[in-house]
């Protein structure tokens, strides 16, 4: 067999993610067919990629910019709420759903990467580690400020107010977002094709983008910044470029996310969820697209299946356990080595693959 | 060759007690450095640091551990902002420039302790060198347009062209953090060199190496001046490499220049053995 060179081997690595993605969506797409998928099961097909989509996205924020954000969770809430928004103000204008959908993911993903664009521009210009504390404090934002948001539409344009009585809505008007409840009444849009397409979209950002001059200049300053620099990168320049990528694809799949749901509240973009996204990432590999895919799909997949057997009251327990055998496995040598023994080795796949 | 040039230097006095080489006469000095000095707290590590180094000129920087070396190196790189002080590169003060301006101006440098992308391919690591060389945008690469295909390919070539200064193409597709120790002091020169500089820094350059590596170094250093017509700068503690290619030499000691000259002055410089040369003979 010919060897590869390291290019080659590259772009084969993101051959095989596309491959998974699209073999995936087809083996669904039968069971669907053939009726073999339970409710449940079906329920979950478009936040699992949703939670793809985010951890690929925050790993080019964690792994491959190598940047800390434990608020990732906070792009994903300003992506739904705009993209509930966008689709709630098209509603009467465009009836196509599909486009309608597309429009509110693009929405979704412009307003993150002004998000992203807004954390990005004080904080990663300095050197040391801020950005985990700022993003922290970000999702938490984020959320206490929708919690109070009421915003409404009607003929006359979009209303936003504290509190529900200020919204002054027209007759024709609805109110779309009402505080504490969140967004409700929400036409559900979001279809698992449109869900595996937006998979596909951001692989061919990421991969392409760290595989271009770009990603080069900002792999470079996650290797070793004065080196970086040294041969004239601008190291703001490229982690602004990283992360806002890494916001506005987090604005996408939050968008998504919240048109999948006929209600929709700012609590679901807790702490919790932006750590459950980076448990996929590190779980999945910093820099490692294809072990972010797999670790978002299984261990999105997996409480919810613990949850249909009768062991409800164990189900979390049964889940930490497992999250952290995974984690003993992954980092002890002696494991690692016995796993190597019988999977064969893959090698240099921690920053493209 | 080294042997000619020690003998015959041909160095003619410059302003500031500076020398450089005659052929460079007439044509704007690659780097004029006046009064340069920093203080870390209360430390000062460098002070009235003075020099002049001629376009094509392959100029050391000698002194004793913890003299401010490698501290001149990261002032005139913008890694440490000069306390005071003006550096001028090839005639453009570089006041108030951060480290990737500086380079974009036309330095370049290696690093004591090296400093490559390990995870990256060897050929990536030239490839960042070339940052700047290539010109297509985000959307270019995301979108896979013309642009990226063509610049890619050049690139590619560039970098293997490069490489092969210290016949290194075969390494292509090694990591860089699995070189051995000199390939990475290698590769680090050839990663400056990608960026086009005109003058070159090395720290150290021949630290690690056994002699028959240091010697090959030594040709390979005059190789690239000639060919690219640079500048060079180097610090190194190996003697021989600094006499037998070295220019002008500027002895550092407790951050303070003590003597400059040809290296036949600087040997024979009482001060210089004194506080450097002669503890290392003896010693
Ligand atoms: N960032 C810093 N903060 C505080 N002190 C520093 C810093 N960088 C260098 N120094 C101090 O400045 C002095 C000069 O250090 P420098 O590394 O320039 O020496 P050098 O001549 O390169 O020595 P060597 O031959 O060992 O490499 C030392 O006393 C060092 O401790
Ligand atoms: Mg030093």
């Amino acid at each position: 067999m010919k060897t590869l060179n390291a290019k080659q081997k590259t772009s084969l690595n993101g051959f095989i993610n596309y491959g998974i993605i699209i073999v995936a969506y087809v083996i669904m797409q039968l069971l669907l067919a053939g009726d073999a998928l339970s409710n449940k099961m079906q329920s979950l097909l478009v936040p699992v990629c949703c939670y793809i989509v985010m951890a690929i996205s925050l790993n080019l924020t964690v792994g491959i910019l190598g940047e800390l954000s434990l608020g990732h969770a906070g792009f994903m809430s300003l992506g739904a709420f705009s993209g509930i928004i966008t689709a709630a103000a098209l509603a009467n204008v465009m009836p196509n759903p599909i486009l309608r959908l597309v429009i509110a993911i693009v929405v979704g993903a412009v307003i993150g990467a002004i998000g992203g664009a807004v954390i990005g521009i004080p904080v990663l210009r300095l050197r040391g580690d801020y950005l985990a504390i700022v993003t922290l404090a970000f999702g938490e934002i984020i959320k206490n400020i929708i919690n109070v948001l009421y915003i409404g539409i009607d003929s006359e344009g979009l209303h936003i107010a504290t509190k529900e009585a200020n919204l002054e809505l027209l007759e024709d008007g609805i109110a779309i977002v009402k505080g504490p409840m969140g967004a409700v009444g929400v036409t559900k849009l979001a279809t698992f094709t449109v869900g595996a397409v937006l998979i596909i979209i951001t692989l061919i950002v990421v991969q392409n983008l760290v595989n271009s001059r770009s990603g080069r200049a900002i792999l470079a300053i996650r290797d070793n910044r004065i080196a970086a620099e040294s041969v004239g990168i601008s190291a703001t320049k490229y982690k602004m470029m990283a992360f806002v990528t890494s916001a506005a694809i987090a604005g996408a799949a939050g968008a998504l996310f919240g048109l999948n749901y006929s209600s929709t509240t700012a609590a679901k973009f807790d702490f919790n969820t932006s750590i459950l996204i980076l448990v996929f990432v590190v779980l999945g590999g910093l820099g490692n697209i294809r072990g972010s895919i797999i670790a978002a799909a299984l261990l999105y997949i997996l409480p919810e299946m613990l949850r249909s057997f009768n062991i409800t009251e164990y189900r979390m327990l049964i889940y930490a356990v497992i999250l952290i055998i995974v984690m003993l496995v992954g980092n002890n040598s002696q494991i690692k080595s016995l796993f190597g023994k019988i999977i064969p080795k893959k090698k240099g796949e921690s920053v493209n693959g | 060759m080294a042997e000619k040039r020690q003998n015959n230097p041909n160095m003619v006095p410059f302003p500031s007690h500076s020398i450089i080489p005659e052929r460079d006469l007439g044509k704007r000095p690659i780097l004029e450095a006046r009064h340069l000095g920093i203080d870390f707290g209360g430390l000062t590590a460098v002070a009235d640091f003075d020099i002049i180094v001629g376009r094509t000129e392959i100029a050391g920087l000698i002194g004793p551990n913890g003299a401010g070396k490698t501290t001149v190196f990261n002032l005139l790189t913008k890694v440490y902002q000069p306390t005071r002080g003006t550096i001028l590169l090839d005639g453009h003060d570089t006041h108030g420039k951060t480290t990737h301006q500086v380079s974009s101006m036309g330095i370049a440098r290696t690093f004591q302790n090296i400093r490559l992308f390990n995870d990256l391919s060897v050929e990536d690591n030239v490839k960042i060198g070339l940052h700047n060389e290539m010109k297509y945008g985000m959307f270019s690469g995301i979108l896979r347009l013309p642009g990226y295909w063509k610049q890619e390919k050049q690139a590619h070539e560039k970098a293997l062209e490069l490489l092969s200064i210290f016949d290194m193409q075969d390494m292509a597709d090694m990591k860089a953090g699995s070189l051995p120790y000199g390939a990475q002091r290698r590769l680090e020169i050839v990663r400056a060199l990608a960026t086009n500089p005109k003058l070159l820094l090395l720290d150290e350059p021949a630290a690690g190496m056994n002699p028959s590596e240091t010697a090959e170094l030594m040709e390979n250093i005059i190789k690239i001046r000639d060919t690219f017509q640079i500048a060079i700068m180097l610090i190194e503690h190996d003697m021989n490499l600094v006499m037998g290619i070295c220019e002008g030499i500027a002895v550092l000691n407790f951050g303070k220049i003590i003597a400059k000259g040809t290296p036949a002055e600087i040997q024979s410089n009482p001060q210089v053995i004194e506080a450097y040369l002669g503890k290392k003979k003896e010693g």
